[in-house]
């Protein structure tokens, strides 16, 4: 069992970050903190998916010296997929963001369960 | 006829252009255009219907002409076109007959909302047509962003939080679902649906691989079911379509929630294999829950003082009859599912948009206290809340009743007697506590205590025609169900 995490260090790294990352996100009270807590956990899924992706002792799928050999190279797939999953992840933390500095102007305060103790007596409620 | 094959994904690329263009429009031309947009592409949408069951086959258009197992697919069937045709006209609808409350909006914002209302429609159609699982995470994440800003639009405080809620559990079940996507990459080596399916029906030989595709198949669903709001996890709904604008209550409960799922049957379907699926454990725990969903969201429905959350508690519990049907699997199981997705996405629409009209007579307050005589006061939006309770409570020529007595046969026909005992036994418990939270809101909106003045609001046109359309869909469900069964049973037959 041991031998086969330090065999797939990379991955049991990947998957230890995904947890971190997940439990941040659904425990921390902190909304900054849940916030990073989500990068860690994208961070974690995409280093999974460059540790698998990436082949010992092969090269970056540009053809270089007129070697054409696939055998050489390695997939480009798993590259494409994490710098996408980098956008998304961008745009979502930017979202995230935005409605937290929204919340705190409101609120001014970052802890969740604050908000939602004030907010319960607000007069907006109907 | 062979450019209807051009369809779905013109219809996808035209709604992503649509969204940029509706923020460059003015308010009332980019509402005129989204209108004039979705009609459009329901037409579109009902050529691709006409064409896939015409030939009785589903076809797969091949983008950039890079064949699989590389470059990246759309495929329609008579499923996903009947599905997206019908998610369409929902959409309309709830778009026109929520454009009175949109005026409350601040001004400088309704194109905004337009667009994103376009891009949502991207990411639904996108959804349901992709043969690519990652193109499938792409649009699930944009949809995802597109919910949370047609559900912020509306500027308080609690809308906000409710944001911020719906949100966070969002991109919890966004990163299992994209985990889920990466181990099944990993073991297959495939992002295509159908080399996904090849590939994986030979790893399931090997006891190994066997037990890696379970795990990322429970992750992948783990993901979908927080997003569709599945028992457990269903906490996020009340606050989401109780806060949210009456279009963004009734788009985000009918559709969104809908199209997750959809997705997920479709994963079920064409990558894992219903055969597959069915060896899973997995199967049972969705079983489980779905019914655990049906009664407790029920339970919690009661419980509600206020109307939106009650309707809302109700969404969680429909959304267990869903998952119920996928957990039973078989002939009817699966059908009992997608029917169940189209008869909820037109009722739980007509609902969220008649909530507000009770409201508006009664104080601006959805407190059930304050509700007392607001049918009367409002005898349309009345009567379309006692319908839409009839449907939900399953009584026949409405939707619902349809709906439940497939989820019946179903039961009946499933091979596990303990699966059928159960299921029956929550459909009764079920129906029966439907039966108490509607009916005692009908009683309840329909009694004139003569404490307020009656002052019946006139019935505007763009309030009442979307209204009648979703009614008469509502009717069609339930008196012609025998053809949507058949429609699901081709679809189905071609999905695959």
């Amino acid at each position: 069992m041991i031998e086969t995490l330090m065999a797939n260090y990379e991955e049991a790294a990947a998957i230890i970050l995904f947890g971190i990352g997940f439990t941040m996100l659904l425990f921390q009270r902190n909304l900054m903190k849940k916030l990073i807590g989500m990068n860690i956990m994208d961070t974690g899924v995409f280093l999974f998916l460059a540790s698998m992706g990436y082949i010992k002792g092969r090269k970056a799928p540009i053809i270089a010296n007129g070697v054409t050999d696939p055998a050489r190279y390695i997939n480009p797939v798993p590259a494409g997929l994490v710098l996408t999953g980098i956008v998304v992840s961008v745009s979502v933390t930017a979202v995230m963001l935005a409605l937290t500095v929204r919340l705190y102007h409101r609120y001014h305060t970052l802890d969740l369960d604050d908000i939602y103790i004030i907010s319960k007596h607000q007069t907006e409620d109907r | 006829m062979e450019a209807v094959k051009n369809i779905p994904l013109f219809a996808i690329v035209l709604s992503l252009f649509s969204g940029v263009l509706c923020t460059m429009l003015k308010n009332k031309a980019a509402r005129i255009y989204t209108v004039l947009f979705e009609c459009a592409l329901i037409a579109g949408m009902a050529l691709v219907l006409i064409y896939t069951l015409q030939t009785g086959t589903s076809f797969t258009y091949v983008m950039g002409e890079f064949p699989a197992p590389w470059g990246n697919e759309i495929r329609a069937g008579a499923l996903e076109a009947g599905m997206a045709l019908l998610f369409l006209i929902v959409m309309l609808m709830s778009v026109i007959a929520g454009m009175h409350y949109l005026d409350d909006m601040d001004a400088s914002r309704v194109h905004l909302y337009a667009a994103l209302l376009n891009l949502m429609t991207a990411a639904l159609l996108a959804e349901i047509f992709t043969n690519d699982i990652f193109t499938g995470y792409v649009f699930v994440e944009i949809m995802t962003l597109t919910s949370c800003g047609i559900l912020i639009v509306r500027e308080i405080g609690r809308t906000t939080l409710a944001a911020i809620r719906y949100m966070i559990m969002n991109l919890l079940g966004s990163g299992l679902f994209l985990l889920g996507v990466v181990l099944l990459y990993d073991v297959t080596g495939h992002l295509l649906m159908v080399p996904m399916h090849q590939e994986i029906i030979e790893l399931m030989k090997d006891p190994g691989s066997a037990l890696v595709l379970t795990m990322a198949t429970g992750i992948l669903t783990l993901g979908l079911a927080i997003k569709s709001g599945l028992f457990p996890f269903h906490y996020w709904m009340p606050d989401t379509y109780g806060w949210a604008t009456p279009t963004s209550a009734a788009i985000l409960s009918s559709l969104v929630s809908k199209c997750y799922i959809f997705l997920l049957i479709k994963i079920y379907w064409r990558v894992l294999g219903t055969d597959v699926f069915a060896a899973m454990p997995l199967k049972y725990i969705l079983f489980a829950l779905g019914l655990c969903g049906m009664v407790f969201g029920s339970v919690s429905a009661l419980r509600a003082t206020n109307i939106n959350r009650m309707v809302a508690f109700s969404s969680a519990a429909q959304i267990g009859y869903i998952y119920a049907g996928i957990g039973l699997g078989g002939r009817y199981g699966w059908i009992a599912a997608i029917f169940h997705i189209a008869v909820h996405a037109v009722t739980k629409s007509m609902l969220f948009l008649t909530t507000p009209r009770l409201a508006e007579v009664s104080d601006n307050s959805l407190l059930f206290k304050n509700l007392t005589g607001s049918a009367i006061r409002d005898r349309d939006a009345g009567a379309f809340f006692l319908m839409g309770s009839l449907s939900m409570i399953g009584i026949p020529i409405f939707a619902g009743f349809s709906s439940k007595l497939l989820f019946g046969i179903a039961a009946v026909s499933s091979a596990s007697e303990p699966m059928m005992l159960l299921l029956m036994l929550a459909l009764a418990l079920s129906s029966v506590l439907n039966a108490l939270y509607f009916l005692r809101t009908v009683i309840r909106i329909f009694r004139d205590d003569g404490s307020r003045k009656i002052c019946p609001i006139g019935g505007r046109w763009d309030y009442l025609m979307p209204m009648l359309v979703l009614i008469v869909i509502n009717l069609l469900l339930g008196l012609a169900s025998g053809v949507f069964v058949g429609w699901i049973e081709t679809g189905l037959s071609m999905f695959a």
